[in-house]
């Protein structure tokens, strides 16, 4: 019975503190709208977070929707054998890769590069007081430091997960055509059987969503760390783990919300 | 009064840390306030350039309620106000010479041209001339407070805070942060607040002495008057006598 209550009590502690956190990031992302006006602060690290969100990503994002492409062409094809016409391997890998695997494997693949990334270094800036000094020296932290990732998160995860999509189709048609008995011109006539534009719209207003959520999660973990290198890796660690969670409860959202 | 903190209270959780802490710092005077690890001095300190608030209270910075500052008013305050943290809080990707010109940059009307000769000017008071290009990383502790120094003097404050500027030095190290300290407070005519537990260094550099002791102040006077107390806590603290104090031995 006690460890029950033990139990119950450490799930209701993990609740509160996950419900807690989700508002300090919604407080945050307040803060951040305001500080937007603070074009002199933010404006001079947009790029550079630009090239660490998003071109640094994505290997990694190219490397999952390889991988992704490959192995749903084959499971398509097992799935299809004798029942449907081999052609709509493509119809799947497409559909599946723009609307679904491509934007939500994408964004938790970044929810550990990217906000373990942010959440580790303004985490350290925290317990090591520079982001006091940044106070100290009249800067603003959220302009300085959390705007410009967010805006870098907004702008560059839609670009690359389009470009995941695009790989995942490609590396699902090298696989057609190495592996099944399939060409190209009836692979590509799969996809556009049922392609609708506002796929591609969906995949990016997802991945937008995606982007924020990861870097002002991370952001937000960060700049709340308590407690030395100790409280660095919570902080770390949580920022992915939340930001994950989010990723695929809004990814239900947009789902409910936008393809019915 | 340039600086004062009237029966300022702060507590985090069910942890009080300030319980009607009362004090006054005279322009051109150094002032440190003493204290046992713990007892709330680095607290008291942030509440002067607004990095904390506070529960209950008042702290006035050159007439300035700082409670009742807004935001962009709080920022040109805080510039004239430098900021010497106690591990230096060197923002550790940029070189020594971008962290000591990051307060110049946020000056409107500090020409971008003349940031680098002040910055080597800064540095060359703090005798770190030449160091403008390496890292923190590349640097001792004592040159991290150092460089802290150099960036927080950068902007020409009317105060300098001074968070434990000798903690984990050497004697020596000690003796020349001291020595810078008052130094800043003769060559640049700054009111300097100096946070320290290190005695040697309290009685050196300080015109005024102040104890912090259980959230309160329990004394403040010149260096002669607090080495001549008689109150055995106070006794007890600068003696280094724990048992003045009260605690068991």
């Amino acid at each position: 019975m006690a460890s029950l209550n033990g139990y119950v009590e450490s799930l209701g502690r993990t609740a509160i503190s996950s419900v807690s956190a989700v508002g300090r990031t919604g407080f945050l992302g307040i803060d951040a709208l305001r500080a937007l006006r603070k074009v002199s602060l933010w404006a001079p690290h947009l790029l550079g977070q630009m090239a660490r969100v998003g071109v640094e990503s994505v290997p990694i994002a190219l490397f999952i929707a390889t991988f992704t492409g490959i192995v749903l062409a084959l499971q398509a094809s097992y799935t299809f054998t004798g029942a449907v016409p081999l052609y709509f391997v493509g119809t799947l890998v497409g559909k599946t890769m723009i609307l679904e695997l491509g934007p939500v494997l994408t964004g938790l693949a970044l929810s550990g590069r990217v906000g373990a990334n942010i959440a580790a270094e303004i985490g350290t800036m925290r317990v090591t007081e520079q982001i006091d000094a940044l106070e100290t020296l009249a800067y603003e932290p959220v302009a300085y430091l959390i705007v410009p990732r967010i805006l870098a998160g907004a702008i560059m995860f839609p670009m690359v997960v389009i470009l995941a999509d695009a790989i995942g189709i490609v590396a699902g048609l090298g696989a057609s055509m190495a592996l099944l008995d399939l060409s190209a011109p009836q692979f590509m006539r799969g996809v556009r059987l049922f392609f609708e534009p506002f796929d591609v719209q969906f995949s990016i207003i997802k991945s937008i969503t995606f982007g924020i959520t990861v870097t002002s999660v991370g952001c937000s973990f960060g700049f709340h760390t308590r407690g030395g290198a100790e409280g660095v890796g919570r902080a770390t660690t949580r920022a992915v783990v939340i930001s994950s969670m989010i990723i695929l409860v809004l990814d239900a959202f947009w789902a409910a919300v936008l393809l019915r | 009064m340039s600086i004062e903190l009237v029966d300022v209270h702060k507590a985090f959780g069910a942890n009080e840390v300030l319980k009607g802490f009362t004090l006054s710092i005279k322009d051109g005077e150094t002032t440190t306030i003493i204290g046992g690890s713990g007892s709330g001095k680095s607290v008291a300190l942030k509440h002067i350039v607004g990095l904390l608030r506070p529960d209950q209270g008042e702290v006035w910075v050159d007439e300035h309620n700082i409670s009742r500052l807004d935001q962009g008013s709080l920022y040109r305050l805080r510039r004239n106000v430098g900021y010497v943290f106690q591990f230096a809080a060197l923002f550790d990707s940029m070189t020594i010479a971008e962290n000591v010109g990051m307060g110049l940059r946020r000056m409107e009307d500090f020409p971008e041209d003349q940031i680098p000769a002040r910055v080597s000017e800064c540095l060359e008071l703090v005798d770190l001339g030449g160091y403008e290009d390496r890292l923190p990383s590349q640097l001792s502790g004592g040159q991290k407070k150092r460089a802290g120094l150099a960036r927080a003097i950068a902007t020409r404050p009317k105060y300098i805070l001074y968070d434990e500027p000798t903690t984990g030095l050497d004697p020596v190290t000690t003796a020349v942060i001291d020595e810078m300290i008052v130094r800043m407070s003769d060559e640049l005519d700054v009111t300097g607040v100096v946070i320290s537990h290190d005695m040697k260094s309290a009685f050196r550099i300080s015109d005024r002495v102040a104890m912090l002791y259980d959230g309160v102040i329990r004394i403040d006077g010149t260096p002669d008057e607090v080495r001549a107390s008689e109150d055995p806590v106070v006794k007890g603290f600068i003696e280094g006598r724990p048992e003045l104090m009260g605690f068991a031995t």
